[in-house]
């Protein structure tokens, strides 16, 4: 069975690109714009992983992060941070981010950090 | 003959009487009403303490052993009187200009006020005192002894210790209850001088009554005295010139060193005037109290057994010739004598002990516990009790040693040759300025030892303290070191030799040390003031208020206020008082708000004692003001130049500090629009990264491909728009944009920038309302640039407003030369807390999907407008989103036109 990548995304571009190369690389990817989609998503479908932007529209990227990790329940799903902000990383990591990716990015980039976290 | 017990109770009553007399005028001088008790003549009634009992009794006795030496007594006094103008007046003034209140604190002010001179004057005037009190101890005694024993041999009385132990309680209690009765500020006694006065009228009335009795009632006139005086002993002494000069000089110093005589001559003086009078009244004062004192003398010597003490003659002689009511006004006079002299003695060395000892030491040993006036006060009054009692105990202690029967006169000199060494550092100090308190501390240490040794000492006799071998053959056998005989100098009479090496070394001591060695600042400024007392003559100033009083008060203004300030102040007193022009009147209202000005400078203390100095009329030492104000001036001075820097310095800090932190403001913006600028141009970049990437896969269906080139190709337009407004904002806020000026129509302008928004994709039936009627305004300005404005606020418009069916509606208006282009939407508007931010830098609002842009839109639209001289508002409170655009018809700014002459041209 396909494993279920959960991204959280403003662009819609960026968006679209990445659904794209994580569903040729194997992954089932539902897509969120907004923290607050994410999160009640996040608890209803239990994904394998988490591909989570910094700068989203209300709730931020880091603090949604911070939500995830204080939760037992969600603690344990690996999270890859995006940002357009490579000085965010110092704070992704602090917040329990699993791997760093600054924008713009390599698409391998991307499916190799989500394998090594998520495992293969 | 009187019985005892009579004789006490006259004692009481006379005692009594002189308490009322006390008491009325402290009364009057307090209710102010002083009058006649500040008369010359009561003045120099009050100078006859000088006469004591030792004059009154012991002047005959003197006349008997030594015959007209005893006149040296009164010659002393004389002369300075007669002098007064060059010694006492100064002395006077000083006082007065001073507020001393001692002899020790006139010493001790002048030189730096060092206390522990006054110690040492203090110590002085007690151990030379002694004696002194001892002397009115025992002709108090004595004459008691006549009348109890009923002999003329009074002084063969048995218990002579216990009557002199009664006296000196009696005259204790009594100097308690006078002097002390109340704490004088200025240490001035009116009651005590008003009492001295009445028994200086007694003891002159009591020793002239004896004299006439003498005279006309035991020898029948002139002749029959002069014949007696011829056939008696005295006739026969011989007069020693080196006595009369030496004596005639060591009473001159003691009339001025004394610390009673200082008391009632400087201290209590309320008027230097009153000198002038008393430099007859007082020289005849003494030659009445000295008439017949050869008389009595060569009568008492002829008509009185052998053996009689002649130091008694004036008692004895009316009791031996029947004559009890005369010879009780003999008591009573020479109980006078006694009293005034102890009690005035006791008061000014009390004051000396409480102000020079009691309190410095009270103070030092409570260091830090600040106390309550009225706990000072009741310590000073306290001390001076103590002081009084010891005083007497001291003079008890002194009669008892000595044996008391020493004759009266050679202890009264004994006294005035210690006093006399306080001489060298006063003359010096108020005449001499280069005299210092080094100097002054070493001739008061030399005099007064070598006056202990030599003199003092051995007054003591056989009884006393120097053992009979040390006066024979000097300490250790060393022969010059003999208390008698001094440096080898041998058969000299013993006090000539005191009163020579004593006064000798110490004046010597006292020049020598001051020439080698230098005053401190305090000292420099009491001798110039002491020194200088006359230059500045207060007789025209503080006795009367006309302009010379004002000009001292400007002066002391002046050197407080500053000249300015002061000068101003004057001139407009001057105005008040309707004599412009001119200095203002010295009145009392005047007065008062110059010293509510001056407090205002150096605290409504300090101004009141400046002021009441000037305007109470009393003496003033204008230096030690002028040195005050100075001072003063020079502190303000130094704190303002102070202030000014402090403040200098405070205000570059501010000035850095606001600085500093616009700088950090800055950096933190520019790193916020460096990030942000940056976050905006990484996100299309992405996009169009992740996209090439894809596109590179050979695999990928052709309908794919061409969609994710046209993402490539729409997030490039972005890029490329971003980059634009990025350059765009940056010349338009560097004020260098290239405007070009241009007339034309805004009905034009308006249709040109609907045009160009509705380019953009239209998702959405969008409703423009114009009123084309007032759009026809001729504008002249940079068009382009304003249509970029109207575009933007089109533009927002269609993206932002949330309305079902939405419309904009534009409206035109003139505003005088200028013109209004109100641009409102019927969405639901932009929340009050956003607005005052819409204009900032990437101020996006909603999330991007919708906006399209960076957030720099508006930012653009306020930086066009200011460089056409307009502006932008938010308008609340429209319903929807509503942009007011407000710029002038035609340029107004020189730089804008100049710039679009040189377009157009």
């Amino acid at each position: 069975m396909a494993r279920k990548v959960l991204l959280i995304e403003d662009e819609p571009h960026i968006a679209e690109a990445i659904r794209f190369i994580l569903s040729r690389d194997g992954w089932t990817v539902a897509s969120h714009a907004t923290g607050h989609a994410a999160l009640d998503a996040v608890r209803r479908e239990r994904p394998d992983a988490l591909v989570l932007d910094v700068i989203l529209p209300g709730r931020g990227g880091i603090e949604l992060l911070g939500d995830l990790k204080d939760d037992p329940a969600l603690a344990a799903i690996p999270v890859l941070v995006l940002s357009a902000n490579s000085r965010e990383r110092g704070r992704a990591e602090a917040a329990g981010a699993d791997r760093f990716i600054a924008k713009p990015f390599a698409n391998d980039e991307i499916v190799a950090a989500l394998r090594e976290v998520a495992g293969p | 003959m009187v019985p005892f017990d009579i004789l006490v109770a006259v004692c009481l009553a006379y005692v009594c009487i002189l308490f009322l007399v006390a008491f009325v005028a402290e009364r009057r001088a307090e209710r102010g009403k002083a009058g006649w008790l500040r008369s010359p003549i009561v003045y120099t009634l009050s100078l006859s303490i000088y006469c004591t009992a030792w004059t009154f009794y012991g002047a005959v006795g003197y006349a008997a052993r030594s015959g007209l030496e005893f006149v040296t007594i009164y010659l002393g006094p004389t002369l300075v009187l007669i002098g007064w103008w060059a010694f006492l007046r100064k002395l006077v003034r000083i006082g007065q200009a001073h507020r001393v209140t001692s002899i020790a604190d006139l010493i001790s002010a002048r030189y730096g006020k060092s206390n522990l001179l006054g110690v040492v004057v203090t110590l002085i005037a007690v151990v030379g005192a002694t004696p002194y009190i001892a002397l009115q101890l025992q002709s108090v005694t004595l004459s008691f002894g006549v009348f109890a024993s009923g002999t003329p041999e009074g002084w063969a009385l048995p218990d002579q210790s216990a009557t002199a132990l009664w006296v000196a309680g009696g005259l204790t209690l009594f100097t308690i209850l006078f002097g002390t009765r109340n704490l004088d500020a200025n240490e001035r006694h009116h009651g005590v001088v008003m009492a001295i006065a009445l028994e200086a009228v007694v003891k002159l009335v009591a020793l002239l009554a004896v004299g006439i009795f003498t005279v006309w009632g035991l020898s029948g006139g002139w002749q029959g005295v002069a014949e007696r005086i011829a056939a008696s002993p005295i006739a026969e002494l011989p007069l020693v010139p080196g006595r009369w000069m030496g004596l005639t000089f060591v009473s001159a110093a003691a009339f001025v060193t004394l610390p009673r005589m200082f008391q009632v001559m400087v201290v209590e003086n309320s008027d230097e005037r009153h000198l002038a009078t008393a430099s007859w009244a007082f020289p005849l004062y003494l030659f009445l109290m000295s008439l017949f004192v050869l008389p009595i003398a060569a009568v008492g010597l002829a008509r009185m057994p052998a053996g009689a003490n002649p130091d008694l003659f004036v008692l004895t002689l009316p009791l031996a010739e029947g004559q009890g009511k005369l010879a009780m006004l003999a008591f009573l006079g020479g109980f006078s004598s006694a009293t005034s002299m102890v009690i005035v003695a006791a008061i000014a060395l009390a004051t000396m002990v409480s102000n020079h000892v009691v309190t410095p030491l009270w103070l030092s040993l409570r260091a830090g516990g600040a106390r309550a006036p009225g706990d000072v006060r009741g310590l000073v009054l306290m001390s001076r009790r103590v002081s009084i009692a010891g005083i007497l105990a001291l003079g008890y202690i002194y009669y008892s040693l000595s044996g008391g029967s020493a004759a009266l006169a050679s202890i009264g000199l004994i006294s005035f040759v210690g006093v006399a060494q306080i001489l060298p550092a006063m003359i010096g100090g108020i005449f001499w300025r280069g005299a210092t308190g080094k100097g002054a501390m070493a001739g008061l240490l030399t005099g007064f030892s070598v006056w202990l040794y030599s003199l003092y000492l051995p007054s003591f006799g056989d009884s006393g303290l120097i053992s009979p071998h040390i006066l024979a053959d000097g300490p250790w056998g060393i022969g010059w070191l003999r208390p008698h005989a001094l440096f080898g100098i041998e058969r000299l009479d013993p006090l000539l030799h005191a009163l020579f090496w004593s006064v000798a070394l110490n004046a010597f001591g006292f020049v020598a040390v001051s020439l080698a060695s230098f005053p401190g600042p305090v000292e420099r400024m009491q001798g110039l003031a002491y020194v200088n007392v006359f230059d500045d003559d207060p007789g025209a100033r503080a006795w009367s208020r006309g302009g010379a009083e004002t000009e001292d008060l400007l002066t002391m203004a002046q050197g407080i206020i500053g000249a300015t300030e002061a000068q101003a102040f004057f001139e407009a007193e001057a105005r008040r008082q309707g004599v412009a022009g001119y200095l203002p009147d010295a009145s009392p209202d005047f007065i008062n708000r110059l010293e509510r000005r001056l407090a205002g400078a150096v605290g409504s203390a300090t101004a009141h004692a400046m002021v009441a100095q000037f305007a109470e009329g009393a003496a003033v030492s204008a230096q030690d003001l002028m040195a005050v104000a100075s001072e003063a001036q020079q502190i303000l001075e130094y704190s303002t130049q102070l202030e000014a820097k402090s403040e200098e310095l405070a205000r570059t800090a501010r000035q850095l500090s606001e600085a500093n932190d616009k700088l950090r403001d800055l950096s933190v913006q520019k790193d916020a629009f460096l990030s942000q600028i940056s976050h905006e141009l990484r996100t299309p970049m992405t996009s169009i990264r992740a996209f090439s990437e894809i596109l590179m896969d050979p695999e990928l269906p052709a309908q794919m491909a061409a969609h994710y080139a046209g993402v490539i190709q729409e997030e490039a337009v972005r890029l490329t728009r971003l980059l634009d407004d990025l350059l765009d904002l940056s010349v338009l806020e560097n004020r260098k944009v290239q405007l070009s000026i241009r007339a034309e129509n805004l009905h034009d302008l308006i249709d040109r920038a609907l045009r160009s928004a509705s380019n953009t994709r239209a998702e959405r039936v969008f409703v423009i309302h114009r009123d084309q009627a007032t759009e026809h305004v001729p504008v002249i300005t940079d068009t382009d640039r304003l249509v970029q404005v109207f575009i933007n606020l089109i533009s927002n418009a269609r993206k932002y407003c949330d309305a079902e069916r939405p419309e904009l509606t534009i409206a035109v208006r003139r505003r005088g030369a200028r013109l209004t282009v109100d641009f409102i939407d019927n969405g639901s508007g932009i929340p009050k807390k956003s607005q005052s931010l819409i204009f900032e830098k990437f101020s996006r609002l909603t999330d991007t999907q919708r906006a399209g842009g960076a957030g720099l839109g508006l930012a653009i639209c306020r930086e066009i407008l200011v460089n056409l001289g307009g502006t932008i508002h938010y308008l609340p409170g429209q319903g929807g989103a509503a942009f007011r655009v407000s710029l002038p018809l035609r340029p107004q700014s020189a730089g804008a036109t100049a710039a679009g002459d040189r377009e157009t041209a």
